[in-house]
């Protein structure tokens, strides 16, 4: 078990070295953000207008949420579904299941590395900037800010999970691209990072509560504009481990199934 | 004569390719709509909390948001030169494209060419006729040619902006990470340009001149006062900027020694 640990956590650290090594995309990344966090900050004040709650947000938690959102993502995005598809499209995946660690595990290590790399030289500076520059609240006790970085870290877990099921799909069909980007835009609208769940009409609202992509966004960035307080908190954090386990059950099954009838085209 | 013919080869081509893979060619149509479709669906969601955006309705957004689509497909229809570095800069795939007596440009764009993108126009364009025929403006004669020339203008500002942006890549080796950059920064010229800061809405205007390929041309329509004078200008900037684009893009080629490999 031991050493099995420190090869995680140089899976991880690798995977961070690559990433400082691409520095460019770091900078058009922070940019990017910067833009996407600024357009809806001034969309959203001007929606709200003179009003002061809509959709169970006052603006303040809206802008602050924003912000939040954009910056989680950056924490628990990553490519996984598409590294994976091409490594089975390329044949690859043989090599990799040769290896003396579970493929997914490793996977999801690699994502781990890339986020927290984005986690720490992106969301934490580009937090700080944020907040000089726009109007939002940062939670002041120390507590939220703990639940808050165990929730985004389980945010990473289910969106990574998502990745590697649409991802295994390649093992089923020549092509799915269609999938990913299914699953693109389903994760970006039903998460709440583009609009809060809460805005939702009540119908839609019924839906989303049991589809698994409000425990990415919505959820923890409803802890950190502290719209859910008190026993709350732990409801959505509960909600989020039932989430990871019940994800988990597919991803073992398929994996079976896929190792058992995975044909290399070439190699 | 000579270019329409190669056009109508490419354009076998392209129909060959795509047609090859039916699916994947249908599945790729409808997901690149659904994307564009998400912004809709923002506008939807929040219409239902508020009637009033910065002082425009729901049918004025549905309208700028129908507009915004129609030049945006065309330009993704002819001018998208989105891998133009790695593919033809850093694999050398320019100096077959160089040796050959069609101008280069028009190579890349015919090489490139996605006419499914149209679907997106056609898409705008119906949304912008359900938005019209809910808003009480007038209609007058000229207003058909009037939007023909405004998405001629839009699409040369999309043309000039990404041909002067893809034509960095004759000048630095290294990728630059400016095109998402930008195409995250047009985005913003959906909404109205009055809700933003007066940095933003000078560079919009100005600058990377976004507005006037939503807003703008889209208010001409609408009887706004605000933004109308803006709105006749459209074709003026587009000219100016594809201009540009052009230029930096010759000198960029006279530039080109090829990637040695």
């Amino acid at each position: 078990m031991l050493p099995m640990f420190s090869a995680y956590i140089d899976m991880i650290r690798i995977r961070f070295l690559m990433m400082l090594a691409y520095r460019v995309n770091y900078y058009s990344g922070i940019i990017i953000y910067a833009i996407n966090i600024g357009a809806y900050y001034f969309l959203w004040k001007a929606i709200y207008g003179a009003n002061e709650t809509l959709g169970e947000f006052t603006v303040l938690q809206m802008t602050t949420y924003v912000a939040v959102s954009w910056m989680a993502r950056a924490f628990y995005f990553n490519n996984l579904d598409r590294e994976i598809a091409n490594e089975i499209k390329d044949g690859s995946v043989a090599v990799q299941l040769t290896k003396p660690y579970p493929y997914l595990i490793f996977k999801m290590m690699q994502g781990l590395g890339e986020g927290l790399f984005r986690l720490l030289l992106f969301s934490v500076p580009g937090m700080v900037i944020v907040t000089l520059i726009f109007q939002i609240e940062l939670p002041t006790q120390f507590d939220v800010w703990l639940i808050f970085m165990v929730m985004i870290f389980f945010s990473f877990l289910i969106n990574s999970q998502i990745n590697l099921l649409t991802g295994m799909f390649a093992f089923f069909v020549e092509n799915n691209e269609g999938l990913m980007r299914f699953k693109r835009i389903a994760v970006d609208l039903f998460s709440g990072l583009i609009i809060p769940i809460s805005f939702f009409p009540g119908w839609a609202k019924g839906v989303l509560e049991w589809l698994p992509f409000q425990a990415i966004t919505y959820l923890p960035a409803s802890v950190f504009t502290r719209r859910v307080v008190g026993d709350a908190i732990y409801n959505a954090f509960i909600v989020q481990v039932i989430w990871f386990l019940f994800l988990s059950i597919p991803i073992y099954v398929i994996w079976k199934m896929a190792r058992r009838r995975l044909v290399v085209q070439g190699g | 004569m000579y270019y329409t013919s190669i056009f109508t080869d490419y354009f076998k081509t392209y129909l060959k390719t795509r047609m090859t893979y039916r699916a994947d060619f249908l599945i790729e149509v409808v997901t690149d709509l659904l994307f564009q479709l998400t912004n809709l669906f923002f506008i939807l969601v929040v219409f239902l909390h508020t009637n009033s955006l910065g002082g425009w309705s729901i049918y004025e957004m549905l309208f700028i948001y129908g507009y915004f689509m129609i030049p945006y497909g065309v330009f993704t229809c002819f001018l998208n030169l989105w891998s133009f570095n790695e593919r033809y800069i850093v694999k050398g795939e320019m100096d077959r494209i160089l040796t050959r007596p069609a101008h280069n440009l028009v190579q890349l764009v015919l090489e490139n060419m996605d006419p499914a993108s149209l679907f997106g126009s056609l898409t705008g364009f119906i949304i912008m006729g359900y938005a019209w025929f809910h808003l009480d403006v007038s209609f007058a004669w000229y207003d058909p040619f009037v939007l023909q020339l405004m998405v001629m203008g839009s699409v040369l500002i999309y043309g000039g902006v990404y041909i002067l942006i893809t034509s960095l890549s004759f000048f630095s080796d290294s990728p630059t990470g400016i095109t998402p950059m930008i195409w995250n920064i047009q985005n913003y010229g959906r909404y109205p340009v009055d809700i933003y800061n007066k940095v933003i809405k000078f560079t919009l205007t100005w600058l990377l001149p976004f507005a006037f390929v939503g807003v703008y041309p889209a208010s001409f329509f609408l009887d706004k006062d605000i933004s109308q004078g803006f709105a006749l200008l459209t074709p003026v900037v587009g000219i100016v900027f594809f201009s540009i684009g052009i230029i930096v893009w010759n000198i960029g080629v006279n530039r080109y020694k090829g990637a040695g490999s």
